[in-house]
């Protein structure tokens, strides 16, 4: 087996022990790169079926293609999509583009507070209607025990420091200093009532091997990624207030490949485009701790 | 050096990758060692060093390698690892996951996560300070644990000048160690990880040492071939039935830990015994094959449709297969601030498998530090390594450790938490089972009263006894079950249909997982064996009982007989059904009693 086929096969099992333990699980899908590999490492564990209900949360900042993309793959691979939103902060204008919030307090709101609702189910979740096309509103739902997330551990400080099964407390805490044992492929199934397990199926895998497996398993992969002609293209998507396309000339999956095995971003951080990170020195972990991906 | 940032590595799908733990005593320098080996090789993104460094002089504290990896503010704040951070390295040779595990004592969960995953490790002493508490228990921890090659890293040798002495003593002191838990370090390497001593090139300030650079060492570690050509060992992960889209596919799915399968072949699934034949190996959005080995996540169809459930191993039939045991004696380590006692239920997962188990028999407990050990101890403090028996009331499917690590190691859980884990010594055979001994202490605890059992069986004219109705779901038997107490009953027997379903949701309403359902046949057991004491015929219905289930039931429910209806496909292997019927209909009812007749549990009168 090469290295690709180690990590797919150790994220199924991950994703199929999750399948196995878990009554109430959930895929987060944010269209982007990684939790796209994700959901195709779903199709692969179920043989082509994807049993897990997907979720995404919508700011309604994000960038538009990325909707279209995320309602066409999802009525072509017949998903059970839904998205969860901040309705609150949204209509009264509480948001970093409206100028009312600093970036951090807009990710802390319209993300961390909106799948936290969403996860517990005390607020609304959007549901894909296969028949219309269109997404039924329906009043929360039971709680989700299991939250599948595509966070890899290269990404940055915190995140590798993650368990591929890991625990959050009622308030969605992240306690990184007491985080459970893991050990011969056996992980932390078995949890508190009121308590959720964040699972890591991405792990070890960075971003070089997410391109190279996007390529070798032919995915669908959002075009905001390549360049079409202006010499700009995304290299991590977000909220478009704060996701900077960066400089490159890019058209497609191998190109991307050769750019980031020798080219200009060999040793720049992906996440460099993403302007939350920058705000304090610790930022993302300060918004990991409060339950963000 | 070896690195080469500068050259194009080609494509690194085809590179190998080696996960390398990092182990030590707290405050022996093992983030400096592995920042020093990310900023030496080139391997930091760029502008990282320049960050933390910056950062140092604005917090007015010396720069230290550590803080590269140190990344949480936790950890900046008191200098120390508390988890196990993972950081992405690669040498001209292949690439690194290098685990950097907390030294601390509070942190061992964390340091045991680490090395579980790694395949060779770097354990760092401090010269200066020489062989403390946490270099010997690490030592040993990842011994245990499964890794097989470990270099030895004498570091800040710079505080001792470098001297040839001082280190010579440290190497022979720890060989000493290691040669008593069996290991042989591949190295001893003299280092200044601050300085960059013997890190990446073998250094001016050590002329006396001849061995290699830390950076080569990892080199020299050899990649362990997958265990393909073991006995094949597969445990039953799930078994999958999406009917979307006219899927009509039975898939069962899982890894495989050792060995291969190739469509077509005898497999047997322990410990139920059940036999099939491979008749397919699916895949999605891959080319059909027919053969799959150690390491692949897959799935399989069988050629015959029989009942089997996760947890379950398969084996092949035509070679060694897993030991099959309720009793195991195994070498573990505890983790939890709640000591280990015996009669108190826990869960065990040894692959595939969670079961309840009991924790028996404390033979030694080893103090991994100095490796003393002290006998007679009646519970497992946190941090102790033991010696000792669990035993569960289901029979597991495993293999000896030094068979077979992948399916000879198990982790047990207490309240929510993976409390410890361990590896199997040995599988005695099943002598005097846990529920045996259950039953044997039940039974001379039992205070009688002068109402004997002939009493009862004269005054109701009949023997007790327990009539299980077993076979697949959804074939009539719980019908069948109540036809048969309505026609015991009107003949003026004393019978009782206990429900499944009552059960769920009355005595057994905290029993929610599909993991508990032995627990859940336990208590269906001695709940049997009180109405069966008190003379009366007790009738229930059990979906897909195995062999297993059904001997726990037979024993609990002792001194009482036990009477097995399968109906349909029953799947018992070991004991025969008294009676094997097709259809759940009034003629099966009129067998049945036919049969309680000839067994003599309904004499027509009494002397």
């Amino acid at each position: 087996m090469d290295q690709l086929k180690i990590l797919e096969s150790q994220s199924v099992y991950i994703l199929r022990e999750a399948y196995r333990e878990f009554k109430e699980l959930v895929m987060l899908w944010s269209i982007g790169k990684d939790s796209t590999v994700l959901l195709w490492l779903a199709r692969k564990a179920f043989f082509g079926h994807v049993p897990i209900p997907l979720l995404h949360i919508d700011t309604e900042y994000k960038i538009p293609a990325m909707i279209e993309y995320r309602d066409r793959v999802a009525l072509e691979w017949k998903l059970n999509m839904s998205y969860g939103r901040n309705s609150q902060a949204l209509d009264n204008g509480q948001s970093f583009p409206a100028g009312t919030l600093t970036r951090l307090q807009c990710c802390k709101g319209l993300k961390s507070e909106a799948l936290k609702h969403t996860l517990s189910g005390d607020w609304p979740r959007w549901v894909l209607n296969h028949e219309t096309g269109k997404y039924d509103k329906t009043e929360g739902g039971p709680p989700y025990t299991g939250v599948i997330v595509g966070v890899r551990s290269d990404e940055e400080g915190s995140r590798s420091k993650e368990r591929y099964f890991s625990p959050r407390n009622q308030e969605n805490d992240w306690d990184v200093g007491d985080q459970p044992p893991e050990l011969w492929n056996q992980f932390k199934t078995d949890f508190a009532p009121g308590t959720h397990v964040r699972i890591h199926p991405l792990l070890d895998w960075t971003e070089q091997n997410i391109w190279e497996y996007i390529e070798r398993e032919n995915i669908p992969i959002i075009d905001l990624y390549f360049d079409k002609g202006d010499g700009k293209r995304y290299r991590s998507l977000g909220c478009a207030p704060c996701t900077s396309p960066v400089e490159s000339t890019a058209t497609n999956v191998r190109e991307i490949i050769e750019e980031l095995q020798s080219g200009k971003f060999a040793n720049i951080a992906e996440r460099s485009g993403r302007e939350q990170d920058k705000e304090d020195g610790q930022s993302l972990e300060t918004l990991r701790r409060d339950g963000y991906m | 050096m070896k690195t080469d940032t500068n050259i194009s590595p080609g494509k690194t799908a085809s590179r190998e990758q080696m996960n390398i733990v990092v182990v030590g005593h707290v405050d022996h320098g093992k983030s400096t060692v592995i920042g020093r080996l990310l900023a030496d090789t080139g391997s930091l993104p760029q502008g990282k060093l320049e960050m933390v460094q910056q950062q140092c002089r604005q917090n007015a504290r010396p720069f230290e390698y550590a803080f590269l990896l140190d990344a949480l503010k936790d950890e900046q704040a008191q200098g120390i690892t508390i988890d196990s951070a993972r950081c992405f390295f690669k040498s001209a040779k292949r690439e690194y996951i290098i685990i950097d595990a907390p030294g601390h004592i509070e942190f061992l969960k964390n340091m045991i996560s680490g090395a579980a995953r790694a395949e060779a490790g770097l354990l760092v002493i401090d010269a200066h300070e020489g062989v403390q508490e946490n270099s010997r228990r690490h030592g040993y921890l990842v011994s245990m644990l499964g890794v097989r090659q470990l270099a030895v890293c004498v570091n800040k040798m710079d505080l001792v000048n470098f001297d040839q002495g001082k280190f010579d003593a440290i190497c022979q002191e720890y060989t000493e160690f290691l040669n008593r838990i069996g290991i042989t370090p591949k190295a001893f390497i003299p280092l200044s990880a601050r300085n960059g001593d013997n890190i990446t090139e073998v250094s001016q300030n050590t002329p006396w040492y001849k061995g290699h650079s830390v950076l080569d060492m990892l080199d020299e570690f050899q990649k362990e071939p997958a265990p393909v050509n073991k006995p094949l060992r597969l445990p039953v992960q799930d078994i999958y039935k999406f009917t979307a889209e006219n899927d009509d596919r039975r898939i069962i799915a899982g890894r495989i830990l050792t060995g291969s399968l190739d469509v077509g072949d005898e497999i047997v699934f322990l410990p139920s015994g059940k036999k099939s034949q491979v008749a397919s190996i699916e895949a999605f959005n891959s080319r059909a094959c027919t053969t799959a080995s150690a390491g692949e996540s897959m799935g399989i169809t069988l050629s015959t449709q029989i009942y089997v459930k996760p947890g379950e191993l398969i084996c092949k039939a035509d070679q060694v297969p897993g030991k099959v045991t309720s009793k195991l004696q195994v070498n573990m380590f505890w983790l939890s601030p709640n000591p280990m006692v015996m009669g108190k239920r826990y869960k065990m997962k040894l692959a595939g498998v969670r079961t309840p188990v009991w924790l028996t028999d404390i033979a030694t407990v080893l103090d991994a530090s100095d490796l003393s050990t002290t006998a007679n101890r009646l519970q497992i403090e946190k941090h102790d390594m033991a010696e000792c028996t669990l035993e569960t009331y289901q029979s597991v499917a495993c293999d000896l450790a030094e068979d077979l690590p992948q399916t000879g190691r198990f982790v047990i859980i207490d309240n929510y938490e993976i409390a410890g884990g361990g590896v199997i010594l040995d599988a005695p055979q099943d002598s005097d089972t846990l529920i045996q001994k259950h039953v044997h202490l039940r039974e001379q605890a039992w205070d009688r009263s002068s109402i004997t059992t002939e009493m009862r069986t004269g005054r109701f004219v009949q023997r007790s006894a327990l009539v299980v109705l077993c076979g697949p779901a959804g074939v009539g038997k719980k019908k069948l079950a109540k036809s048969l107490e309505e026609y015991l009953f009107s003949s003026g027997r004393l019978v009782y249909y206990l429900g499944l379903s009552n059960s769920l949701i009355g005595i057994d309403s905290d029993l929610r997982h599909a993991d508990e359902r032995v627990e859940f046949l336990r208590r269906l057991g001695e709940m049997a064996h009180l109405f069966t004491d008190a003379g009366v015929i007790l009738i229930t219905a059990i979906s897909d009982l195995n062999d297993d289930e059904l001997n726990i039931l037979d024993t609990l429910n002792q001194p009482s007989e036990l009477v097995v209806i399968g109906v349909q496909d029953h799947n018992l292997f070991r004991r025969k059904p008294d009676l094997s019927i097709e259809t759940a209909d009034r003629d099966a009812m009129r067998e049945i009693h036919e049969l309680l007749h000839a067994k003599e549990y309904l004499p027509e009168y009494f002397l």
